[in-house]
């Protein structure tokens, strides 16, 4: 009955879509505020409709209801409870179900937040929202439906892929969603905004929140995926140029971007086609994201997505959606008036700076990822494109871009001064020379590159702490100023010199990585592996037996200058369910460095392989993923931007604030 | 968890077909005595693609094919070949494929073209845009004599 229900709100969920995919629009053209007026409610009810389908499918998995096909494959009686939550999106339905849910939030979240939004906009949003959602029901119900009955129960379920067992499994897809849905509300207003012909300052600051949230779910969805494979897939790696990585990435990269274009827009009224543009490009690539991993395009063996009937669907839906997107952006971007003129070196400058470079390295993923697939659609010809293409193209953009990125901030708008900024930037310039000097001394001449890129790191940091300096007169003025003006002084600049930090923060920790070492050996217990100052005693097998899984833990003594100071226990998990083995690396943290240890093959003398790396601050990596959307999080908060409208009350006060800045 | 479920699946499966028990990547058997060699083949390893693998290099594949590339490279190696020559070696033997960064031909043009090509349009077009606008808007006239009184005045308020 459960899965029978849920099925069935998913289907009025589609009926609701339909409306909303249509009245709308004729309202808006008849001006009729009635018609209008029913895409709030349609776009609540749809959201609680999906909700409602969600929550039967998260019943049925809870309940291991094996009479449901999809739960009978990618569940297991025995499996603990968290897992069965998370495994109502560890398979594709499941996800496609999660994929809208999604999508209805934010609907609904324009429906009941909206209120300041001009009528007509916020109905046209709301309509090319649910034309998306109609596209995704008729996905799920037609090619991926979760509710799909067996004629016969069986006793027990096929289990989780034991690899998705994992905790991470519960945070990133999630996550990840919210970021690439999120920028579906960026490509609503671009096309609500095209079909009204009418697009202002007020336009980017509706559009800069929802853009703004969606970015900060990216950015951390990206960097708990790339944890979860550091620790779950056993050789220590981050990052992998993966194509399944590429999909996420392009979209935060247009992201990045759009954010950016559309402070000018909202402060200067330029750059609009462009940022317009780059709102339905945001969401293509989110798209394109879909079809890669959902359609099976990317290869032909994995199992994850290999129905062609999907794949053509996933197409159709691309197709309609960026080609549609784009024409109405030909047709209409045009007539759009330009706003604010300004010189190249200006705030404005930087940001173009920011947009060439950042659309650039976008370009770049892209191509690199399509590439192989286009070759060999066209001639045949097999060729691979990994990791040494991307680490050659792609990070001579990013250095310019870092560099360039303590400056804009501290240019003023329209007409910038570069060699005043770079006056005011010197003590940036000073704490990046020094830090350069300081890695070659210690670390040696082994990586030249390497203590630049430290130095760099540092330059971005020093440089987002000088630009709070200046704007809080920090130095300059007695503290009392300096207290008043830090608390004067708008969430948005705030976030943008913690964001700016943030990825600084990152790039010190990938940097880093320059000096990871590795033993790889074979130990039989009692000996003793030696690695940057850490000695690990190997002290035997032991045997432990999970609820699902059996496992074989190898266990280490860990001490630091014949101190112990704890164990390890790297292990194999073998699960009988579906005749696989998973490896569990174990990881210890010293300060943000961590000792990483897995587990090879057991040899016939006794002995066993292992992989022990040191990762000096590879924690910096994904904490400074967690400082950008700190920066993202207090930009949010802005009043300027909160999702409501500001209070008649406060709108002085907001004036002065701005006029401030 | 896209990402992840496709490199997961798709290990888990080859693993469950070809190697009935896993093993890592380099293992401690395939370790050159010489560090200096061995440096350099970890080095080539992170160039060469695992065949049978999705995007992985052989240095990362846990696959027997990526094994055996290992020790092969080693044993290039071991013999005096030069870097390049065991890369022309292997892809004589495996073709194109096996390299994860293809050499720049005419097949290839496009996509090391790109990346530098539509930054060099970009910047070209956004200087030739600035020059225009700067000529757009000539700088301020100088203050006249009654505007510059009338701030005075308004200055010493």
């Amino acid at each position: 009955m459960i899965p029978e229900l849920g099925h069935y709100a998913l289907v009025l969920a589609l009926a609701l879509g339909l409306i909303q995919a249509v009245v709308p629009v004729v309202g808006a053209r008849l001006r009729d505020t009635a018609m209008m007026n029913l895409a709030s409610s349609t776009a609540t009810m749809q959201f609680v409709f999906v909700a409602a389908s969600f929550a039967a499918l998260t019943y049925c998995y809870v309940t291991s209801d094996f009479s449901v096909a999809n739960v009978y494959e990618n569940s297991h009686s025995l499996m603990p409870l968290v897992y069965k939550y998370t495994s109502v999106w560890g398979n594709h339905e499941g996800s496609m179900l999660l994929w809208v849910l999604i999508l209805a939030m934010f609907g609904a979240a324009v429906a009941l937040f909206g209120n300041n939004l001009p009528v007509s906009l916020k109905a046209l949003v709301l309509a090319v929202q649910s034309w998306i959602a109609c596209a995704f029901y008729l996905f799920i119900l037609m090619t991926s439906n979760p509710f799909l009955r067996l004629p016969q129960a069986p006793a027990e379920g096929r289990d989780l892929n034991p690899i998705l067992q994992d905790i991470g499994l519960a945070i990133h897809p999630p996550l990840l969603y919210l970021g690439y849905v999120g920028f579906s509300m960026a490509f609503s207003f671009a096309i609500a905004a095209l079909i009204e012909g009418r697009i202002d300052a007020a336009w980017a600051r509706w559009v800069r929140p929802w853009t703004l949230a969606a970015w900060m779910f990216l950015t951390v969805g990206i960097a708990m995926g790339s944890y979860w494979a550091y620790y779950e897939l056993g050789w220590g790696g981050f990052w992998f140029w993966d194509p399944v990585e590429n999909a996420s990435l392009m979209p935060w990269l247009a992201g990045t971007a759009l954010l950016h274009s559309a402070v000018v827009m909202e402060k200067r009224n330029a750059l609009k086609i462009w940022t317009l543009l780059l709102a339905i490009l945001a969401f293509s690539l989110s798209l394109i994201g879909t079809f890669l991993v959902r359609s099976g395009v990317l290869t032909s063996v994995h199992t994850f997505a290999s129905d062609p009937a999907r794949g053509v669907f996933i197409l159709m839906i691309l197709v309609f959606f960026i080609g549609g997107g784009l024409t109405l952006f030909a047709w209409r971007g045009p007539m759009l008036k330009q706003g604010g003129l300004f010189a190249p070196v200006s705030r404005e400058g930087a940001l173009v700076f920011n947009n060439l470079f950042l659309t650039t390295a976008c370009l770049t993923v892209f191509v690199g990822t399509l590439y192989p697939l286009a070759l060999e659609a066209l001639t045949d010809e097999k060729i691979s494109v990994g990791a040494p293409f991307f680490n050659l193209t792609f990070a001579p953009l990013f250095i310019p871009l870092l560099f360039a990125m303590p400056f804009g901030p501290m240019l003023a708008w329209k007409r910038g001064d570069v060699l005043g900024v770079a006056q005011r930037l010197m003590a940036a310039f000073g704490a990046g020379l020094v830090a350069v000097m300081v890695t070659f001394v210690v670390m040696g001449m082994s990586s030249a590159l390497a203590p630049l890129g430290i130095g760099l790191a540092l330059f971005v940091m020093v440089g987002a702490l000088v630009d709070l300096a200046e704007r809080t007169s920090l130095f300059r003025a007695p503290l009392s100023t300096v207290r008043s003006r830090a608390t004067g002084l708008p969430r948005s600049a705030w976030g943008t010199a913690i964001a700016h930090f943030g990825i600084a923060v990152t790039l010190f920790g990938i940097v880093c990585q320059t000096w990871a070492s590795e033993r790889i050996v074979a130990l039989k217990p009692s000996q003793i592996v030696s690695l940057a100052d850490y000695d690990l005693t190997f002290d035997g097998m032991v045997q432990h037996s999970g609820p699902n899984f059996r496992e074989l833990a190898a266990k280490f003594t860990v001490r630091s200058g014949g101190v112990p100071i704890g164990t390890m226990e790297p292990s194999k998990r073998s699960f009988a369910s579906r005749n696989s083995t998973t490896t569990e690396a174990a990881l210890m943290t010293r300060g943000v460095s961590q000792l990483y240890l897995s587990l090879g093959d057991t040899n016939d003398d006794g002995s066993i392989a292992i992989r022990l790396y040191h990762k000096p601050m590879v924690l910096l990596i994904w904490i400074g993923a967690l400082v950008m959307m700190l920066g993202g999080a207090l930009s949010l908060s802005d009043r300027r931007l909160r999702i409501g409208a500001p209070k008649p009350a406060l709108k002085a006060s907001a004036a002065i604030l701005e006029a401030a800045e | 968890m896209r990402k992840l479920a496709l490199i997961f699946a798709f290990s888990v499966v080859l693993i469950s077909l070809i190697a009935p028990e896993i093993s890592r990547a380099v293992t401690p058997d395939e370790i050159l005595k010489d560090p200096v060699l061995e440096t350099r083949a970890r080095n080539l390893s992170r160039e060469l693609r695992c065949m049978v693998c999705q995007n992985q290099s052989i240095d990362d594949s846990e696959a027997p094919l990526a094994k055996d590339l290992r020790i092969l490279v080693r044993e290039r190696l071991t013999n005096g070949d030069t870097d390049k020559q065991v890369l022309d070696f292997l892809v004589s033997r495996y073709g194109e494929f096996v390299l994860l960064k293809p050499p720049l031909q005419m097949q290839t043009l496009l996509l090391w073209a790109v990346s530098p090509g539509v930054l060099l349009i970009g910047i070209v077009a956004l200087f030739m845009m600035a020059r225009r606008r700067t000529v757009a808007i000539p700088p301020p006239a100088p203050l006249s004599e009654a505007e510059q009184r009338k701030l005075s005045t308004l200055v010493d308020q």
